[in-house]
């Protein structure tokens, strides 16, 4: 960050090690940006705040955790693996506890997310303690070097693994009848109804992409840091939906853009210090929300009386 | 019977309640003096009264103004700490314990209400999501300060750094009293359950009286419908701030409290799980109902050591998540909510029922 002003050499070594810093902030804004994406889905179609998403992602790293750990399967089925399992877990969650609630006030729907996201970290405490596990990463070590600087084989994969979701994400909703409905929902669901679109499947739809998506991130993100406990999602889970609300939210675009800038920024805040990189993180959410509440990509919504 | 007029009622209802707490504290201190009281409850005396005001503060945001603060830990906080600092650095100028404590929640409080008011102004123009989102993060980053604070005191006075305990350059006989993610490590019991008691009816009181009041009613107007209490004239951030900072001056006084129970206390005590645990006294105790508050909180805060004795701790979190959802589900969901009135209707009429047809025959 800081270039010295004496010696050529030091400034080169302090450039490369901003370029490293670049990367790993933009494969820390990678997993972010698949993180939002589930938010922002969720948002925009049942206009609430899925608290339990964070947890979503601990539940799909505990299963890949298992797979490749204790049953030696291979890499890919641990992800499919834990891709299947939240995808019927985000399911069941809206169907359970969400579903109940399509007409009551946010505040209500908001503290039950917050309750489903507590049921989540503790059930995972009781059933696989509340002990740190070292998680095996799923992509193998080493790096690329390309001039000078390394770019790892995680980073790498992490960032075009988050590409190919957001580009397959963008043809989805704008070329499948499914992805039209959802576009549908999200602008008025009671005319989406009125033109024959079953509601309810729709949104039980959107968590389950969005919950897949989790299943991924959570893997790539334990793969890069590789450590893994009941409350691992929680933290991740809500810088994504800062992340998300810096996009703009229900845009796929703005959510991949505001999870890499939210990415980098939170790099360099820990080059400077470490402790306050996460409370940087939620001073540029506050800024964000209060300066341009729609996000950098978002629409502004006019409130009808 | 006579039916009796709202004011009279809601007379009779405060009156239960302050008569509950008082009760319970007249019951506790005799029990307490004829060594009636298990340790185990003895020492969560003064943590439930900390709570309860911890639950009159958060609902007075939730329930009364009708937002979803996730950051009351980090009001808590400021006072814990604001009033730790004070007590210790008045030590020699105030000898009196009593006098001692009240000063140091006097400030935990102001300072606790000061944070409010830098937090509030800016929050309370978002709404719903947004705003509660941003009362977590507000939360995450009074912690964040506290986990880098060092303070200490020698006889020139404050010194403050955000480095390490060395940065502090105390002079000679200063002690650090704050050291970042340690947070404080003295021992300062200054707080007795009397204490915890007047904190508890002083909050009580003022809960009511602002629920009652015209700025109540106004409060109440907006959360109910914000534009057509805007419309007939109620300023919405004025009176959304007022109770937001109400509030924030609550909690700080209840985490002086709980500092002075305790002899160390660091800054992670009081993160997200903190301010999730006092939602859930609110949303089990009723969103809104005031005794309901004080109950749950009471209750709440002493059952982890009940079910300590039957080795269920373990479960009580998860129970918590669950009777969370289910409350929610039960009170908001329109087929449950139509299925619990039908049961509250006919527990309502049976008694009246016969006293009306007497009457009738009566005559």
């Amino acid at each position: 960050m800081f270039l010295p002003y004496t010696e050529k050499t030091s400034r080169e070594v302090n450039g490369l090690s901003f370029l490293n810093n670049l990367i790993t902030g933009i494969s820390l804004g990678s997993v972010y940006a698949i993180i939002a994406l589930g938010y922002t889905m969720v948002y925009g179609i049942a206009k609430m705040l899925n608290f339990a998403h964070g947890d979503v992602i601990m539940v799909g790293a505990y299963v890949t955790f298992f797979a490749t750990g204790s049953f030696n399967l291979p890499p890919v089925v641990g992800v499919l693996l834990a891709v299947v399992v939240c995808t019927v877990l985000g399911v069941v969650i809206e169907g359970l506890a969400y579903k109940p609630l399509r007409q009551a006030s946010s505040l209500a729907v908001l503290i039950t997310a917050i309750g489903v996201s507590y049921f989540l970290q503790n059930a995972a405490l009781l059933l696989w303690g509340a002990d740190t596990k070292v998680f095996t990463s799923v992509i193998p070590e080493g790096s690329l070097p390309i001039s000078g600087v390394n770019i790892t084989y995680k980073a790498l994969v992490t960032v075009l693994t988050c590409v190919i979701i957001m580009l397959a994400l963008t043809w989805f909703t704008t070329k499948t009848k499914m992805g039209k409905a959802m576009r549908a929902c999200s602008e008025d669901k009671a005319a989406a109804q009125l033109m024959g679109i079953n509601v309810n499947r729709t949104i039980s739809m959107t968590f389950a992409i969005g919950s897949a998506l989790a299943a991924i991130a959570g893997v790539l993100l334990c793969s890069s840091y590789q450590t893994l406990m009941p409350t691992t999602g929680s933290l991740p889970g809500i810088k994504a939906f800062t992340a998300a609300v810096f996009g703009g939210i229900g845009s796929i675009p703005g959510a991949m853009l505001g999870g890499i800038l939210l990415g980098i920024i939170e790099t360099f805040a820990k080059v400077i210090n470490t402790n306050i990189s996460d409370a940087v993180v939620f001073a540029v959410l506050i800024i964000v929300l209060l300066v341009k509440p729609a996000g950098l990509l978002g629409k502004t919504v006019r409130e009808k009386v | 019977m006579k039916k009796l007029t709202p004011g009279r009622k809601r007379l009779i209802n405060n009156s239960i309640t302050y008569g509950i707490v008082i009760a319970a504290f007249v019951i506790l201190q005799l029990c307490s003096a004829g060594d009636m009281l298990s340790s185990s409850l003895e020492g969560q005396l003064i943590p439930i009264c900390a709570y309860i005001v911890m639950a009159l503060s958060l609902n007075l945001v939730v329930g009364i103004s009708g937002e979803l603060s996730l950051g009351h830990a980090g009001f808590m906080s400021v006072g814990a700490f604001s009033g730790v600092v004070t007590a210790m650095s008045l030590q020699e100028a105030i000898p009196n314990a009593g006098l001692r404590l009240a000063v140091a929640m006097v400030v935990g409080a102001v300072l606790a209400g000061v944070a409010g008011v830098i937090v509030g102004v800016p929050v309370l123009r978002l709404r719903g999501d947004y705003l509660a989102i941003v009362t977590l993060a507000f939360g995450e980053i009074i912690r964040n300060i506290f986990n880098v604070l060092y303070v200490g005191v020698d006889k020139n006075g404050l010194h403050f750094s955000l480095e390490n305990e060395a940065a502090l350059n105390l002079a000679e006989g200063g002690k650090a009293i704050l050291k970042g993610p340690m947070g404080f490590t003295t021992n300062v019991k200054l707080a007795s359950f009397t204490a915890g008691f007047v904190l508890v009816l002083i909050a009580l009181t003022v809960v009511l009286n602002l629920v009652n009041s015209r700025s109540g009613r106004a409060i109440m107007a907006l959360r109910d419908n914000r534009i057509a209490a805007e419309s007939v004239g109620i300023g919405a951030t004025k009176y959304k701030l007022m109770a937001f900072v109400t509030s924030a001056v609550m909690a700080g006084a209840a985490g002086v409290l709980y500092a002075m129970n305790f002899s160390s206390v660091a800054p992670k005590k009081f993160d997200f799980n903190t301010s999730i645990l006092v939602l859930v006294f609110v949303v089990l105790g009723g969103i809104g109902n005031i005794r309901g508050s004080i109950i749950a909180a009471a209750f709440l805060t002493y059952l982890p050591e009940l079910l300590r004795a039957f080795d269920l701790d373990e479960y009580r979190m998860l129970v918590y998540a669950i009777v969370l959802i289910l409350v929610m589900i039960a009170t908001n969901n329109p087929v449950m909510r139509g299925f619990f009135s039908g049961i509250k209707e006919k527990f309502r009429k049976s008694p009246e029922e016969p006293a009306e047809k007497g009457g009738v025959s009566h005559e």
